[in-house]
Order: structure tokens, then sequence, then C-alpha cells
């Protein structure tokens, strides 16, 4: 039994990207316990909820996180669109659905990236991002903005996907799809990499449970749960099954997310081949009133 | 004394989205590479000679942001980069958001954006260094001129 000391960890670290300060309990150079302060970038969105019109409130849910923001805007129209039973139009919600499954090939790819830089790998991480590169550049193209799409509206979208636009985003498609099976066999296969992510940092299905984890990181601990698959959007019609992991460990992690790539890149194809022509959005009329509650 | 090529970046993220966190970091990488122009980005600040910060400023990060600025040695630049930065941007009237950047520090150079693009980040950087570089040689001459009157 070595003795116990603690060291102060953050707010400003250079592997944090976002400030948060953890007491680190050390003992025998191995930590034992990880004491979480946080609310450094607390601002108050919800306030600001009360202040804004219903339709400019979708522009500050979207820039509650910048690496997320379509899920958020999306959350927070379905949730509207729901209270003020508004039909969105199928075109939308194609659109919205290859919006977010691009959204989610960018935010894989940077979470993989940032592991990679975290794990000490740090060519790896400059490849991720490398190629995180190209789904930007078709946001870009599609939205006009990088990371911010502030294309949803209560009841409908404001841009289209032309066809050309989709011919070349199904022609990135299968560059990236090329590109990522690259750096997936590094990161599945290469022995430093497994060195540093089995068996670490396990979090077994009953705590995952009771701790209310969610999305890739409940399915690499063994938890059939994809959101996905209650159908909103247009994922009700598309071919898919949740990617679960039973390893629990970093490992399962970085396995799930980069098999969900896959599972991206496939079901954007697989809108594409489905997406009907029609019109964007529909007429709103009124005030939302009531409560609702929107799972993404 | 040449510092033109080898200024460190301190990065900061106030309370920004993470989306100008992103986008620096986007800006350091292969398809931006701001290391070509000779920066890298450092964690200690006690090191670093330009501050990038990101977000604006909360009641709790506000003392943090101010250490930090007053750890880096002189002379240094200040970056403030995205709108929550400069001003406060769509979170200035929220309830928990004092302001921009310079509500705690002096801020040199200004990015705009939302999420501020890295070819701004970069254009940010690159001001940044001229004035690190005018900044340096004064702080040159008034060592010299003091040792002079020693």
């Amino acid at each position: 039994m070595g003795k116990k000391s603690v060291v102060p960890f953050g707010p400003q670290h250079p592997v944090l990207p976002e400030p948060l300060h953890l007491d680190l309990v050390i003992e025998d150079e191995v930590v034992e316990e990880a004491i979480p302060s946080i609310g450094f970038i607390h601002r108050g969105l919800e306030g600001l909820a009360e202040k804004r019109d219903f339709n400019e409130m979708m522009y500050i849910a979207e820039r509650t996180c910048g690496i997320c923001s379509f899920g958020h805007g999306l959350g927070y129209v379905e949730a509207v669109e729901h209270i003020m039973n508004v039909q969105v139009p199928d075109r939308a919600r194609y659109l919205r659905t290859i919006w977010s499954e691009l959204e989610r090939l960018h935010s894989h790819l940077l979470w993989l990236g940032l592991a990679a830089d975290a794990f000490g790998f740090e060519s790896l991480f400059y490849e991720a991002w490398r190629i995180r590169e190209k789904v930007l550049d078709i946001h870009e193209m599609t939205c006009g903005g990088r990371l911010i799409f502030s294309v949803n509206k209560v009841g409908g979208v404001l841009r289209d996907i032309n066809a050309d636009q989709q011919k070349f985003i199904l022609d990135q498609m299968n560059v990236l799809e090329k590109e990522i099976k690259n750096i997936a066999k590094v990161f599945l296969e290469d022995y430093s990499v497994q060195s540093r992510s089995k068996g670490i940092g396990v979090l077994t299905t009953k705590q995952a449970h009771e701790l209310g984890a969610v999305g890739p990181f409940a399915r690499a601990c063994g938890i059939k749960n994809d959101i996905r698959l209650t159908g909103y959007c247009a994922y009700g019609e598309l071919d898919f099954e949740p990617i679960v992991s039973n390893d629990c460990d970093c490992y399962a992690r970085l396995e799930v997310r980069i098999k969900e790539l896959f599972q991206s890149i496939d079901l954007v194809r697989q809108a594409f081949a489905k997406i009907p022509a029609g019109e964007l959005e529909t007429k709103v009329a009124g005030f939302p009133k009531g409560e609702y509650f929107v799972r993404i | 004394m040449n510092v033109k090529r080898s200024p460190w970046l301190l990065h900061y993220d106030g309370s920004s989205c993470n989306g100008c966190d992103i986008e620096v970091l986007a800006a350091l990488t292969p398809v931006y590479d701001a290391e070509r122009l000779g920066v890298v980005n450092t964690g200690d600040p006690m090191q670093a000679d330009i501050f990038l910060i990101t977000g604006g400023i909360n009641a709790q990060n506000a003392p943090v942001v101010k250490q930090l600025y007053d750890q880096m040695p002189r002379p240094k630049v200040v970056v403030a980069v995205g709108v929550c930065a400069c001003t406060g941007g769509i979170f200035k009237e929220t309830y928990n958001v004092l302001g921009g950047a310079d509500t705690v520090i002096p801020v040199d150079i200004y990015v705009p954006g939302c999420a501020a693009r890295p070819q701004s980040i970069i254009d940010g950087i690159v001001q940044a260094v001229a004035l690190f570089q005018q900044r340096s040689d004064e702080h040159d001459a008034l060592v010299k001129s003091q040792k002079g009157a020693n």
C-alpha cells in the first residue's frame, strides 16, 4: 500500500479541449479516484429561451454544442413541431436524416482523432482530422457553415441538396469509405493502440445502465439501445441494425464508433436512394404551447 | 531579437460551444497547418506567447482566464477567437455570461465568426505574430535603455 496523494488536473490542460477540473487521487502512480468539478462553461441557455422567439431559439439551441449542433437543433424543432402538430414534408425529413448522419461522421472522426491524441498517437490524430475535413467540406457546400448548420427550421428545412451536390456527396462517400478503412485498420489492429485501450476504463453493462449512459458509449457497454430505431426523421424507413459491443472498455468504444462510421456512410447512401422530390417546408401558424419530450 | 518564427500558443476554452475550439485545432492540423508559421500549441501558460481564447467569460472562469494571462511571460498577445470571445455573442444576454474576453484581460486581436473559420483564425495568428515581434522589440529596447542608465 502506497501513500495517497492528490494531484489537481485542469481546468486548463493540454489534453482537454474543454475546461474541467479533476482532483486525481493517486496511489502508487495509479489513479484510484477522480473527483470532478464542472461548470466552467455554464452559460445559461435555458434563461435565453424565455427571451427569444421560438423560431430564433433554433439557432441558439444549435449553439449548445458546436460538435453536435445539428442534433441539438433537430431535437428542438422536433419538439416544437410535435407541440404545434406540424407535419414535416418527406423531402425535409430525408434531408434532416442525411445531415444528421454527415454530422455523426464528422463527430465520430473528431472523437477518434482526439482519442488518438490522448493515447499519444499524433499521426493517427492528424489522419483522422484530415479525413474529417472532407465531411466539413460537404457541410460547407450544403449549408454554408462548417460546424453550425442553421438549416433547420420549425416546419422543415431552409436549404435543398440539388442533383449535382448529391452526386458530389455520394462520390465523397466512396472516398471516405476507402480512407476510413485505412485508419480503421490502425485503430483496431495496431498493437500500441490495443495496449492503451483494451481493458482500460471498463464500465460494466450494469454500471452503464445505472449511470444512464447513452449513444455509442452505451452500445460499447453492451446495451442494445439506439434512439434512431424509434424512427424519428426518416430513420424508420431506412435499414440498419444498432452496433453493439460487449467488451465495455475503451477498445469497444473505438470499435463501435468505427463501425458506426461505415453505418453512417451506408445510411447516407440509403437516404439518397429513397429521397422523394417535393416541398421543403410547411407553413407554420401560431405559437407553440405545451410540453413535449424528444430523444434524438 | 527575431521571435517571428517561434511564438507558442496557449488555447483556453472560456465558455464556448466547442465550435471555435475544434476550429482552432483544425487550424493546427494538416489541412490548414498553422504550425508552418512556427507556432506550436502548448499547454503551459508559462511558456506561451500568444493566448487564444474562445467563448465568453462567466463568473466561474473569470479568475481562471485572469490567472492564465498573469502566468504568461511578457511580452504577450491575446487573440479573442469567435464572436463569443469578442463580445459575448449570442450568449451575451444570458444570466451567467459577463461578456467578451476583454471584460477580464486586455485583448489585442479580435477574430470574428460563429464558429470562426480556420482561415480567419490563421489570419488572427499572423497578426498576433507581427504584434508579438513589435512588442518583443519594444521590450528589448526598454531593457537596453535601462542597462544604459545603470
